[in-house]
């Protein structure tokens, strides 16, 4: 069998063949990107934002459907696994299914995006330098200079996360990353308010991220010359002594003669594991999340505490799962020590923070820390825990930001903690959703972030990790208390003389908060069908 | 009716879909919404009742059955029961759930909590919001005793705290947002460690029986014929776990102090729900999970916590003594008999046992008595302070006699039912613990000065402070209150009915517990037989 390829290879070159159908989803986002862009180009200013939000959400839309509709394709969610693309592409349960809740976390955000408060008010500035309600502004806007850019760039982010969560080699996962990111650092400097902390929230992700991911391409760098190959299962291979040379191009003697030497492997295994830990934002590499989710515009501030982090997390239990599998006694302390600091430091900071934004920015750090419980099971419930994690909390925090972006004075959105007060007396029915997804992000029973803690403290316990689920424990009371007192907040307290009003949203923002509360409930009370998905996507492919 | 019908399920449903109509009566017709909330409570009541009828005193195991699978993956199902014991404290809170409506009439009115904070507190929530978050407890208080399973145990054990903490932090007094934070700090951080132990109980019957179950007859009946022997360790470890969330649910010393700030703040009803029914699922937790799931790691840590009780009898009604604010000498006083209940439960005699089944339904009673006469009180007067009554007794004799009716039965006098309890829990407890129930005699000593302190201080004498110009109970606050007394008399006189629901229940219990116990009716066979309750 082997023999024949070479053979053919003689005189001819094999055009490589791409599997269309199961790519599919990703092209479907990326064309939508790509078709608005030429709408920015070719309508008139005004006439774009319908179409934009048409396209957007249509190919956000199909794109979904094609992953649980289209047979070949929703297959791979119960189990079939195969690699595409040339092998640059793992078409697997997970890889399908965060792709699928990350195409269901950003029509939300999409929609959130979209949202023009009651008095036409985006959440995006109109040109870099217009001050909120001056002459400029108006000027911008007579003019009809509206972002309506940031939807194809939030696709193009949306498209960068699918390809980072299903890529099979590390080439095609660093270049989803930086077409996921490239356009976030663009759309946290778009905030049409405190301009000042947008810009410099957006300057800090940037110099940031370029940073980690200067970290991730020298893992890049290190893994490759100790197995040879940047192909995740080829780094697996290497690493537990086989060698596969049709996967490194017929290489294996010279690898293997040269004698590997494991600093390589261990310092690139570090690099690489900087460079998604960044993204998920794990102490000590936190330190950007608190400034970016401050300054983004809320709606994209949403769109990364759900969907980006599903993203990265994706990507950084793949690349552990598959190429690392054989490594994790080596990691799996390293794992532990970071998941015990992540959630103490994100559990115990949040508690003295004023701003909601903040505050959630820290809540997020938290739960990042409780889903590495997950990870650090490393077996089968770990991966579909942490899969159940992502969802239950993909939603509670995009609905937790979207009331926020409703609660608003003449400055704008009132973030800080003080302008909450009261809130329960004003608009209970605003107050009480609010409540609830604090409630699950506390993991009260009966929300969806009881049933996700449960099941990465079972898994974890069931892995062996007990004093890591007792520390989670912990902080889950440390961090019930800031979400606790919220609630005192927003119920028990007098407002404020000037309290901030709550703005009539339109049908997008409504259709968003409804959404995350039916999902909250729903993964809540009846999670086995949600589980049942969970449990039964199998491995990832190798 | 028919044996499958679904009793459990409709009578914790009603409350919740009557929770539900009294959120959707209009804000403008409270009057409607607490009369539709009174009117559910009875039904709830009146359907309890009907179940209790068919209960049958000679079955073992669990009645009214009813098992639905609900999150297989991780082997929950949706399992309801009742023993003998749950049966009892079902009967306790649909009992006590229309009278404290009955009572709590007025005390979510705006007006009524303006007064008694000289007029100095923001606007309260709606009327209806109050009544309908009392019928949402009501369901949780029903299912966390029905349940039969250790998932659905724990899921309405945390659900529970929401209603309760929103009744203390939206309606209560002037410090109620941080009484009722710290309740629900407290009860949050037990939960969770519970929900460790809970956890780790799954990994471990998971390991042992091949499938994870949370079903409480399989993990009972698999510890009990030996399939599953949880290494001493982890079992001591998930004793723990379950024990220190009870124990703070229940409270005993030292992990008592929410309960006088949150009993002090809340509403006389919210208390009495709070220290008469929810506390108790402490107890019956101690008496149902950590016994029965972990029996030898109970009577491992029995010394020590027959010791905690013995402190916190003694420790409770001490303070109670030094009180000078009535609601929270009331709290202090139930912080002494959670400890009777406790040291009853842990000194592993049927006597103790049953006393210590009969003593949570009992001091239900007497509480809710006592805290609800005291609001009558307070309501009337402005003030909690007992220094600012005097007198009482010749402005409002019928206040003040029911008062002492309370105040004597929770002090346990012969012919009012604290008396057999309590009786019953120190037999229990000299049979094998001797110093421990001589100490803990001590505690009905304590017990009478607080209390005859109390109404000497307040009601006797010449009428002074804020006792002037009183006025007596109202026919509303009779029909609340009569129903009380009148419980209490009849099962100080005859507890048998309710004794012989709880025996088969407790006996099995200790006989559970006696399987791996080397000597555990040696104290029990060497009564004499009159003795046996």
């Amino acid at each position: 069998m082997t023999s024949l390829p070479t053979l053919a290879m003689q005189n001819q070159i094999n055009a490589p063949s791409f599997e269309y159908a199961q790519l599919a989803p990703m092209l479907i986002v990326f064309g939508a990107a790509i078709v608005g862009v030429l709408i920015e180009a070719f309508l008139p200013r005004p006439a774009r934002r319908i179409p934009q939000l048409v396209v957007a959400i249509a190919g956000l839309v199909v794109a979904l459907l094609w992953i649980v509709g289209v047979p070949g394709v929703s297959d791979g969610l119960r189990g079939t696994r195969h690699v595409a693309a040339v092998g640059a592409i793992g078409i697997d349960g997970p890889g399908l299914f965060l792709q699928g809740l990350i195409l269901a976390l950003s029509l939300v955000a999409v929609l959130l995006a979209a949202e023009r408060g009651a008095d036409g008010e985006e959440p995006f500035v109109a040109q870099a330098s217009a001050v909120p309600g001056s002459a400029a502004e108006r000027a911008a806007t007579r003019a009809g200079i509206t972002q309506t850019e940031v939807l194809p760039l939030m696709m193009f982010a949306v498209g960068g996360m699918m390809m980072f969560v299903v890529a099979n080699d590390l080439i095609t996962m660093f270049v989803g990353l930086e077409v996921l990111s490239l356009p976030l650092y663009l759309l946290c400097a778009l905030a049409r308010r405190r301009r000042l902390l947008s810009q410099e929230a957006a300057l800090k992700y940037f110099l940031l991220g370029g940073f980690s991911s200067a970290f991730f391409v020298y893992g890049i760098a290190l893994l490759y010359g100790y197995a040879g190959t940047v192909r995740l299962s080829g780094i697996a291979d290497a690493v537990s002594g086989h060698c596969d040379a049709s996967a490194i191009g017929g290489q294996c003697e010279t690898v293997l003669a040269a004698g590997r030497t494991d600093a390589l492997l261990l310092i690139g295994m570090g690099l690489l594991g900087v460079g998604l830990l960044f993204k998920i934002g794990a102490v000590p590499f936190h330190v950007w999340k608190p400034d970016v989710y401050q300054g983004a515009p809320t709606p994209i501030t949403g769109f990364m505490a759900a969907a980006v982090m599903v993203a990265a997390f994706g990507a950084l239990v793949r690349v552990f799962y598959v190429a690392f599998f054989d490594m994790r006694w080596d990691w799996r302390p390293a794992m532990w020590a970071v998941a015990i600091v992540t959630m103490l430091i994100g559990s115990i900071v949040a508690i003295t923070q004023t701003d909601m934004k903040r505050m959630l920015a820290y809540s997020s750090i938290a739960h990042a820390g409780f889903i590495l419980t997950g990870l650090v099971a490393t077996s089968a419930a770990g991966l579909s825990a942490t899969l159940f994690y992502l969802a239950a909390y993909g939603f509670v925090t995009l609905g937790a930001f979207a009331v926020i972006t409703l609660v608003r004075d003449a400055g704008g959105e009132a973030t800080h903690l003080s302008r909450w007060a009261g809130l329960g007396k004003r608009s209970p029915v605003v107050a009480g959703v609010f409540a609830l997804f604090l409630l699950a992000f506390a993991g009260i029973p009966l929300t969806s972030g009881f049933t996700a803690k449960y099941s990465v403290f079972l898994a974890a316990m069931d892995g062996g990790a007990t004093p890591l689920v007792i520390i989670g424990l912990i902080s889950s009371a440390i961090a019930a208390f800031f979400y606790v007192r919220v609630i005192v907040l927003m119920f028990f307290s007098d407002p404020p003389l000037t309290a901030p009003t709550v703005a009539f949203p339109s049908v997008l923002t409504v259709v968003a908060v409804t959404v995350g509360l039916a999902v909250t409930v729903f993964l809540g009370v009846y999670p086995q069908p949600v589980l049942d998905l969970a449990n039964g996507i199998g491995p990832f492919v190798r | 009716m028919s044996g499958d019908f679904p009793w459990l399920t409709v009578i914790g449903a009603v409350p919740l879909v009557g929770a539900v109509l009294v959120m959707l009566v209009p804000r403008s017709r409270p009057r409607l919404a607490k009369q539709l909330a009174l009117l559910v409570s009875v039904v709830t009541a009146g359907l309890a009742i009907a179940m209790a009828t068919q209960y049958d005193t000679g079955a073992a195991g669990y009645q009214f059955v009813e098992k639905h699978e609900w999150i297989p993956a991780f082997g929950v199902s949706y399992a309801l029961g009742v023993d003998g014991i749950a049966l009892v404290l079902i009967a306790l809170a649909v009992i006590l759930v229309p009278i404290v409506i009955l009572a709590s009439w007025h005390d979510a009115d705006p007006v009524v909590i303006a007064a008694s904070a000289d007029g100095d507190l923001p606007p309260k929530r709606p009327v209806r919001t109050f009544f309908a978050l009392i019928l949402v407890l009501e369901t949780m208080m029903i299912g966390v005793f029905a349940a039969i399973d250790v998932f659905l145990f724990y899921v309405f054990f945390e659900a529970m705290l929401i209603p309760m903490y929103f009744l203390i932090g939206s309606f209560g007094g002037v410090r109620r947002s941080y009484a009722a934070v710290k309740f629900l700090l407290y009860s949050l951080f037990g939960g969770l460690l519970m929900l460790a132990a809970v956890i780790g109980l799954f990994v471990v019957a998971k390991d042992q029986l091949g499938t994870g179950t949370f079903d409480f007859s399989t993990l009972t009946g698999a510890i009990q014929n030996g399939q599953l022997e949880i290494d001493p360790v982890i079992e001591k470890l998930l004793f723990a776990g379950f024990f220190i969330a009870f124990a703070i649910k229940a409270p005993l010393v030292p992990f008592h102090t929410w309960l006088p700030d949150a009993a002090a703040e809340a509403t006389p009803g919210s208390a009495v729900l709070m220290v008469g029914v929810l506390d108790k699922v402490g107890t019956f937790g101690m008496l149902r999970y950590c016994l029965l799931l972990f029996p030898a790691a109970s009577r491992y840590f029995t010394p020590l916590v027959i010791v905690l009780a013995v402190v916190g009898i003694l420790y409770g009604a001490l303070l109670a003594i030094g009180q000078t604010d009535i609601k929270r000498l009331i709290a202090y006083t139930s912080i002494s008999h959670f400890g009777f209940i406790a040291l009853g439960v842990f000194a592993f005699t049927t006597q103790a046992q049953s006393g210590s089944t009969l003593y949570m339904v009992n001091h239900g009673f007497s509480t809710a008595a006592l805290f609800l006469i005291a609001g009558f009180l307070i309501s009337r007067g402005g003030s909690r302070l007992i220094a600012d009554y005097g007198g009482v007794q010749s402005v409002a004799p019928v206040l003040a006699g029911t008062f002492l009716i309370a105040g004597l039965s929770t002090l346990s006098l012969p012919g009012l039912s604290p008396f057999v309890s309590e009786f019953l829990v120190l037999v229990g407890t000299f049979t094998r613990y001797q110093v421990a129930a001589v100490l803990a005699a001590l505690g009905m000593i304590l017990a009478a000065v607080y209390v005859l302190w109390l109404y000497q201080r307040a009601m006797n004498g010449p009428v002074a402070g804020r006792a002037h110009g009183l006025g007596d109970l109202n026919r509303r606050e009779m029909w609340a209150v009569v129903p009380l007394l009148a419980v209490i008399v009849a099962l100080g006189v005859y507890p048998q009915p309710v004794l012989d629901v709880i025996n088969p229940a407790v006996s099995g219990t200790l006989e559970h517990v006696g399987v791996t116990d080397p000597q555990p009716t040696v104290s029990t066979s060497t009564q004499p037989q009159g003795v046996q309750p």
